[in-house]
């Protein structure tokens, strides 16, 4: 299976590099040699693009997988607990308060407020059963919605609607050299994750077992918290909001080989890429040469999965 | 030694443990017994850090629990909870990996892979060992659990009814672990039963609570009396002797 995703994830990344518009394939990069035009689209959009498209895959899926340990719940992502909507509220925030403020401090700005709403998130589900499985992500949705709701309000009557749908659309359209490098700050959660990976499996445990085995819960949770919340906020402000994959990625993982963060981290990131390089590439060429949002085809195979997942559990009478 | 001096919790109006002071550890099997609500989970509670007692002083080997880093304590000491409900899906073998986390703290040793294998040979989860937890039995996951806290390979175990839910064959296995961990392994365990038969049995020292006070302390043969054990459960139970062991009957 290891071989499998190696090979999709190099292949669609390769194919990635040589579809689009403008006819750059290796005959022509070569042609035109290092000064070609060929050779810039592939450096300054096509390179960015794939590789952007990787990171986000990756860190979403790790912010997914996290969220999933610090919850205990298979049904949480940033989508789906609120975080990404008070993340997009932190970039409207910038946009009224801070106009000029640069990519870096939007990104900055959101991961607060994603952090904060972390944070919510977390408090709220308290006064929820926890085993209800579906109620504690239908909770979070709501939480979303309401959070959605005021940041649309305040766009809408301060004319920034638009602004905003253009962040928030989940999309490499725009992604080019030098408007996609926040990215390597997510690649760098995985790092964090991968690096404290046994702490966020213990704390998959529980609190009790995590604290009989020495292990300060609440230190390990601040950290997933930001993890998240980084991660989120460096995807939005560069490919926008792309719903599920945080969701449906960890969980087929989990169905293959289980729950150890150790070793899931690197299967989810790269089944992630996987599914984002995917989805990228046929939102390029189903309406060639124009393209379709990616947040529309993940939504569209994200869903899908998602249901399947969801019949697939009933079925083993869960 | 596991001490605690005037140990007292609440919840809101209601004391749950009542100055409480009390040792163990000087043997190798305690059982604590009493009705529900007796306090006996709090206490495993407290001792384990996973709650704050209002008042009094709690050590394990002169450690204060409240103040040790509760990385140096989970070496020393291990508490099983009962109705554990993991949601994580993990192997047996990850478990009892995670048993070794207070010193391995995720880089495992050569020490702790053995460790790690004596645990699952001791508990007989070699068949078992790739075998996710929500595809085992009641039984084997209890032994599952087990097998984690001995691999964390604490001086005191404290197991929260570890019988619940079990059948009898795997209630009397787990009781005979329970045993061969003290006599082989000089661990120090402190277990609540609700079967007083099965402390009666495997216990050298049964302590028994009754509205967050001890009620009873001493060798197990002494607390098996009808007049002792009617006093804890408030209600009649007859105690026979056969092949010389005493028997409490509370079938009414």
């Amino acid at each position: 299976m290891g071989v499998l995703i190696g090979a999709l994830l190099v292949g669609l990344a390769v194919t990635g590099l040589f579809v689009g518009v403008s006819d750059v394939t290796p005959g022509s990069v070569a042609a035109g040699g290092a000064d070609g035009d060929a050779a810039f689209l592939l450096v300054a959009s096509r390179i960015p693009r794939t590789v952007a498209a990787i990171l986000v895959g990756a860190s979403l899926g790790i912010a997914g997988l996290i969220m999933q340990m610090l919850v205990r719940n298979k049904f949480v992502e940033p989508g789906t607990t609120g975080v990404s909507e008070f993340a997009t509220l932190g970039m409207l925030a910038t946009m009224v308060f801070l106009p000029g403020l640069a990519v870096v401090g939007k990104m900055g700005v959101a991961a607060v407020f994603g952090l904060f709403g972390t944070w919510v998130f977390l408090r709220v589900i308290r006064v929820v059963p926890v085993r209800q499985l579906v109620l504690v992500p239908l909770v979070g949705i709501m939480l979303g919605g309401v959070v959605g709701a005021v940041t649309t309000f305040f766009a809408y009557r301060l004319d920034l609607l638009q602004s905003l749908g253009q962040w928030s659309q989940g999309s490499f359209a725009t992604v080019m050299q030098g408007r996609y490098e926040f990215l390597w700050i997510a690649g760098l959660m995985v790092g964090v994750a991968w690096f404290a990976a046994d702490r966020f499996s213990v704390i998959g445990l529980g609190e009790e077992f995590a604290t009989n085995l020495g292990l300060d819960h609440r230190r390990v949770v601040a950290v997933g918290m930001v993890v998240v919340a980084v991660i989120t906020a460096a995807v939005l402000v560069t490919a926008g909001m792309i719903p599920f994959l945080g969701l449906v990625v960890p969980n087929i993982i989990s169905l293959l080989i289980g729950d150890n963060v150790r070793r899931a981290i690197p299967w989810v990131a790269g089944l992630g890429a996987v599914f984002v390089l995917a989805c990228d590439l046929i939102a390029r060429v189903v309406r060639f040469p124009y393209e379709i949002p990616l947040s529309v085809i993940v939504g569209i195979v994200g869903a899908a999965l998602f249901l399947w997942l969801l019949l697939r559990r009933r079925s083993r009478a869960h | 030694m596991i001490a605690l001096e005037k140990v007292t919790k609440r919840y809101g109006r209601q004391t749950v443990v009542d100055d409480v002071s009390i040792t163990f550890g000087g043997e190798g099997v305690t059982a604590l017994i009493g009705p529900n609500g007796a306090g006996k989970s709090t206490l495993f509670g407290l001792v384990g850090r996973l709650l704050q007692p209002d008042a009094g002083r709690i050590s394990v080997d002169g450690m204060d629990v409240g103040s040790t880093p509760s990385s140096e304590l989970a070496k020393v000491l291990a508490v099983l909870r009962q109705d554990n409900h993991i949601a994580a899906r993990l192997t047996v073998h990850d478990l009892v990996e995670f048993g070794r986390f207070p010193h391995s703290r995720g880089r495992l040793t050569v020490h702790d892979r053995r460790h790690i294998e004596d645990a699952i040979g001791y508990l007989e989860l070699g068949p078992y060992r790739d075998r996710f937890l929500d595809e085992l039995s009641g039984g084997q996951r209890q032994r599952a659990f087990v097998a984690m806290v001995l691999a964390q390979d604490t001086r005191y175990v404290l197991l929260d009814e570890p019988l619940n839910n079990l059948d009898l064959r795997h209630m009397t296995e787990i009781m005979r672990l329970v045993r061969r961990t003290a006599d082989e392994l000089g661990k120090r365990v402190v277990i609540v039963l609700h079967d007083i038969n099965f402390a009666a049995s495997y216990a050298d020292r049964i302590v028994a609570m009754r509205g967050g006070v001890v009620v009873a302390d001493a060798p197990a043969r002494e607390v098996m009396r009808p007049d002792v054990l009617a006093a804890v459960y408030d209600t009649p139970v007859d105690v026979r002797e056969i092949d010389g062991r005493p028997v409490a009957l509370y079938y009414g």
